[in-house]
This record gives structure tokens, sequence and C-alpha cells, in this order.
């Protein structure tokens, strides 16, 4: 059945990706395979927030709304027109059937105007409750806790004050809420209040949007090999998953600042079960016995890049005084040594995050992760990371300034981890161990994207002179 | 460090062929209650190499659980509360996981331990 699905007009590329990927959970599997049917409404626009969406069952559309973040409401559309009579005309042929059994004696109802593009006065939205007389409510208002809620949903007709392109003509929706999501956990869990930060802890929002994209449940294991500050796995452990992280970092995951504000700390401030292992580890020689496998659900991360926390990786070249290549840690200094690190790449770091996780993850299993590209890049889309394992499912794009973005990419575990495919990666492994420096200056979009040349950006913006994405798009939109 | 951990944890060192199971050190060890949930453990019970894992709980302290298993174990309930508790409740805040190669202490401290390698051993 065709639903409405009215959006938070927000992170607009996140938008149906999110809705896609709970329907993996709340689905039955026969109804699962194949992707959802979406539609745009009369004269609107893809990015508008309104969407219809066809789910087999209200269950399926309920519990999708409700655990989304970004889905204000799915919606059983009783009618929809151009201006009130159409509406009229539209709700009086839906079939009674439908209608009656939320009408009756006894039930509590609520009707509420919103907008899109504009403001309806107090004195308007009650006008046009009570145009709906032709309803034949039985049941007994009630603002606060009714059984039923109905909105009436009007979009712009002129000018385009919502920053999306103007719409050619009005559209006005009535209908039944079926769910909607639970944005009272924004506040409860933004970084603000978080006990235990660091400067790139991820946003609250986005880290229940990637705990979305990779089915975060109760009974799974989800992994973060750059859990820092622990804030993507705070968002899994909300959706009951157990969590498990690790950081190169030691004073990152283990130290923090002090006792009661650390990994464990961000935690046990939300009442969440502690993750099931922290360590400390590097991702690009990481620690598993070699016989396991297919031990993780989900892995979900922020990866390394960037000027704020730029990778480092094991093996390192700083010498100590006194010792001669090639490079021994003399057994004094071994018990409080600190290993130094060297420069690790985007490339590299890419390529250990999709063998580990093309080992690590179980069939189906996801992995969910940030990767960064310039906005001029027209062909983006070919730039992505690509394995033998995976399938690209979602790529939702942020953008973070004029000239670059992160895109959050959802791949999908679609064959095993053959020996083959192990070996390759040994040999890969080792090429850049070798011909580091080589993998530094040519395979180092990172450095491109992340380190750029003051003088360049200073004038790089007016010189792009194309608008690679909407103006209304920005960090938020 | 619970002994989920333990579990999947080798030594690494370059030229060690076989850094599994790593031998533990106990400083000090705390349990702590876990919520149980049944199908965590059914998932997890095929990846745990069950020689280490018994291995392991005794060093912690924990004797109860069976030398052998297989997975019709999972339908006893008495078998699943000892599973839980020795895979999830047993932490090793203090202590060391030991290379069974070549010695190299791995340290394990706040409950965390520190797998990361000297410049040698990469
Ligand atoms: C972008 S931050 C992730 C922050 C994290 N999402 C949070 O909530 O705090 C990247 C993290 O990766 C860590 N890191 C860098 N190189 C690494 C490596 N080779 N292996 C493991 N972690 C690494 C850094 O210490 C840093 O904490």
């Amino acid at each position: 059945m065709w639903y409405l699905c009215m959006f938070f007009h927000r992170l607009l590329d996140y938008r149906k990706a999110e809705v896609e990927s709970l329907a993996q959970l709340f689905l039955d599997d026969k109804d699962k395979w194949s992707s959802l049917e979406w539609r745009i409404p009369l004269h609107h626009h893809p990015d508008s927030p309104f969407h219809y969406v066809n789910l087999p069952s209200e269950d399926a559309a309920r519990n999708i709304a409700n655990r989304s973040i970004l889905v204000k409401g799915i919606y059983e559309i009783w009618g929809e027109g151009g201006s009130y009579e159409e509406l009229e005309e539209s709700i009086r042929s839906y079939p009674d059937e439908r209608k009656l059994p939320y009408l009756e004696p006894g039930t509590t109802f609520k009707i509420t105007v919103d907008s899109f593009g504009k403001v309806i006065s107090f004195q308007d939205q009650n006008d046009r409750i009570k145009g709906f007389t032709y309803i034949p409510f039985k049941g007994q208002v009630n603002l606060k806790n009714p059984d039923h809620k109905f909105w009436v949903m009007e979009t712009d007709d002129y000018g385009s004050s919502n920053g999306l392109p103007p719409v050619e003509g009005r559209r006005i929706f009535f209908g039944r809420e079926v769910g909607g999501a639970d944005r009272s956990l924004l506040p409860t869990y933004q970084l603000k209040s978080r006990n235990y930060l660091g400067p790139t802890a991820m946003d609250a929002e986005i880290a229940f949007l990637m705990a979305n994209q990779a089915l975060a449940t109760p009974g799974k294991l989800v992994y973060d090999p750059f859990v820092g500050t622990g804030s993507i796995l705070v968002a899994a452990a909300h959706f009951g998953a157990m969590t498990m992280g690790a950081d190169i970092d030691i004073r990152v995951v283990r130290d923090g600042r002090g006792p009661d504000c650390n990994v464990w700390s961000n935690f046990k401030q939300y009442g969440l079960p502690m993750p099931v292992g922290l360590l400390r580890a590097d991702n690009n020689l990481p620690p598993w016995r070699s016989g396991l496998k297919e031990v993780f659900d989900a892995i979900i991360c922020d990866p390394p890049y960037g000027v704020r926390a730029g990778g480092r990786k094991s093996g390192g070249r700083k010498l100590l005084k006194g010792t001669v290549d090639p490079y021994t840690v003399p057994d004094d200094k071994r018990t409080d040594h600190i290993p130094s690190t060297g420069a690790y790449s985007l490339v590299e770091c890419v390529h250990d995050l999709l063998d580990l996780a093309a080992r690590m993850l179980i069939m189906g299993g996801r992995l969910v992760f940030f990767y960064p590209v310039l906005r001029e890049d027209d062909n983006v889309e070919n730039h992505f990371p690509e394995h033998p394992c995976f399938k690209l499912i979602a790529t939702s794009e942020q953008i973070l300034s004029s000239r670059y973005s992160r895109v959050l990419l959802t791949m999908v575990k679609i064959s095993p981890y053959t020996e083959e495919i192990a070996e390759a990666a040994r040999i890969k492994h080792i090429d850049f161990r070798e011909n580091h420096l080589k993998w530094l200056e040519d395979g180092n979009l990172h450095s491109a994207v992340f380190s750029p040349d003051p003088q360049l950006t200073a004038t790089g913006d007016s010189k792009l002179g194309k608008e690679p994405k909407p103006k209304y798009r920005g960090k938020y939109v | 460090m619970r002994l989920l951990t333990h579990n999947m944890l080798s030594s690494n060192i370059k030229g060690v062929s076989n850094g599994f199971p790593l031998r533990i050190e106990v400083g000090k060890v705390v349990e702590k209650q876990v919520d149980f949930n049944a199908d965590f453990l059914r998932n997890m019970f095929p990846k745990i190499e069950w020689k280490a894992f018994v291995d392991a709980a005794k060093t912690v302290g924990y004797a109860e659980l069976p030398e052998e298993v297989d997975s019709s174990a999972l339908e006893s309930e008495e078998f699943l509360n000892k599973f839980h508790h020795a895979l999830l409740e047993l932490h090793l805040e203090e202590g060391a996981l030991v290379c069974p190669e070549t010695g190299r202490r791995f340290p394990v401290s706040k409950g965390i331990p520190n797998m990361l390698l000297h410049e040698d051993e990469v």
C-alpha cells in the first residue's frame, strides 16, 4: 500500500537510504529483497520532503517511521488535491471501510495543520480544521494524547521560501499518522552534554543514521576499528547491539580524561551496556587470530582521514637515541616503549578497512563508513572504493564546505572471503609497506582533500564557476 | 577485557606463526553483570575456539565450563547461563596477554589490551 512519507527537511541524501535500510529490519523476508518503490507527489521536486512509498503493511510503516531519525511522519493518505475543494472530493471518495474504524465513538483524535514553505496563522489553521465537517468524526478531540492523529499538510503555491525550486502548484494532503521519528533522542544524546568528547566525535544525529544504515539491533555485534571516543558505538548500543571498538591511540581509547571521563563513561552516561571489548590496535595490522572470520554483524566507522585526526599506523622510523638501523627497540626500553607510527594514507586505510570487513563480517553484514570527496569532481560515483565481497547499496553525501563533502557509504557483504581474495590483499599490504612513499604521493586523496594549500582555498571557490549541487544544499540539508 | 575478546586475539608479531591463544597473566579480575541475550550467545558460539575459552576461564578462576561441547548444548539454559557468564561477565582489568611463541607481553590495563606492536615487530 502507498503511504506518504514526510521527511524532516535536512540531510536530504540520507532520507530514503534510511527508510530503505530500516525496511530490511521490519519487512518480512518475502517482501525484502527488492528495493522499495517510491513516487514523488504531483508538482513536487525530488528534494521535497514529501515522497510516496509503497510498503507491505501498516506495521512495517510504523516500525520504520518510529525507528527512523529523518522521517517526520508516515501517513495513510485519505485524500490530496490542488485546492480544498479537490481535497474534499478526494477524501469523500476514499473508501469508508478504510476511514470509519478511525472515526468511531469512544476514540480520541486530533487534527494538526502543517505547512512546508510558508507559515499559516492560528486563525487560518482553525478555519481549515473547521472545514472538515464533511468527515464524520464521532470521537472526542484530545490534543495531548489522541488515539488517532490526522494531518493536513500544505505545500507552497508561490515562490520558493523553503529554498527548493518554486513549485508549479499547491498540493494539500490529508492523512492519518501511522508513525514518526522520535527526535527527542537527539537532545538526549547531543554532543554538547556528552561526558567525554574528542575533536572528531561523531554528531549524534549522524551516528544514529549510521547505526540505522548498519541495521544495529539486539543480539548483533557491531565493531568500530577507529572507535575514538565511541560516539558511533553509543548509537549502535542505543539500538541494542553489542559493541566492540579499537583505536591506535591509547590516550583516546583507554585513558580519556580520567576515571569518569572516558569511552566507558560515555556508555554509562546513558545507561547503555558497555562495549564488550575495547582495545588498542592498529587497523593496518589487526590482532585477530588467523582462523577468525564472520564474527561481526556490522562495521561502522569514521576512518582517520583529515587534518584533525589523520591516520597513523605501526612501524614509524623515529629512531631512539643510540640505536642503528635496522631498527630495534633496546631491551631496557621495551616495557614502557611508545611505538612511533607512520602516516597512514587514505588508500591504504580504505584497503585495510575493506579487507578487514570482507573477512570479519557475516554474509549479509554491513560496512558503513565515511569517505571524503572533492565536490568539484563530477564523477564522484566512479571513485568510490570497490571490493569483490561487497555491493555498494547507498551513498549519502554530506556537504562540509564549498569544496569538500563526505559521503556515507553503505556496503553489504555479498560473497565470502576466499583464499584468493585474502592472498591478493596480503600482496597489496606488502606493496603498501614497500612503496609507502609512492602511495603517499600518488594515492593520497587525503592530502588533496583535507590539507589543501591555504592559498588555493582562498581563491579556489570563486574560480570553480560551477555549482555541483543546488544552492539550498549545505551541511545540514 | 572479557574472554570473548581474548578468544578473538592473537599475537601478530612478524615471524610468529601461531600467536593463539595468548596466555593470560592475571593481575586483577572483576565480575560485572551483563544483560543476557540468547541470540547473541547463539551467534557467537560457533565462532569460539572452545579449548582456548575453557582454559582462559580457568585462568581467571571459573571452572564450570564443559571441556567439550557441540551446538546441541545451546538448547540447555544452564549451559547458556554459564557460557554467558564466562564470555561476558568476567573481566581482566589488569594483567597481560603473553605471546605463546615469543613470550612478548601485551599489557592489559583498565580493561584494555594494548595490542600495538613495536617498530621492530611489524
Ligand atoms: C575520525 S576519528 C574517529 C572518531 C570517533 N568516531 C569518535 O567518536 O570519537 C579517527 C580515529 O582513528 C584513530 N586511528 C588513526 N589511525 C588508526 C589506525 N591505524 N588504527 C586504528 N585507529 C586509528 C585515531 O586515533 C582517531 O581516534
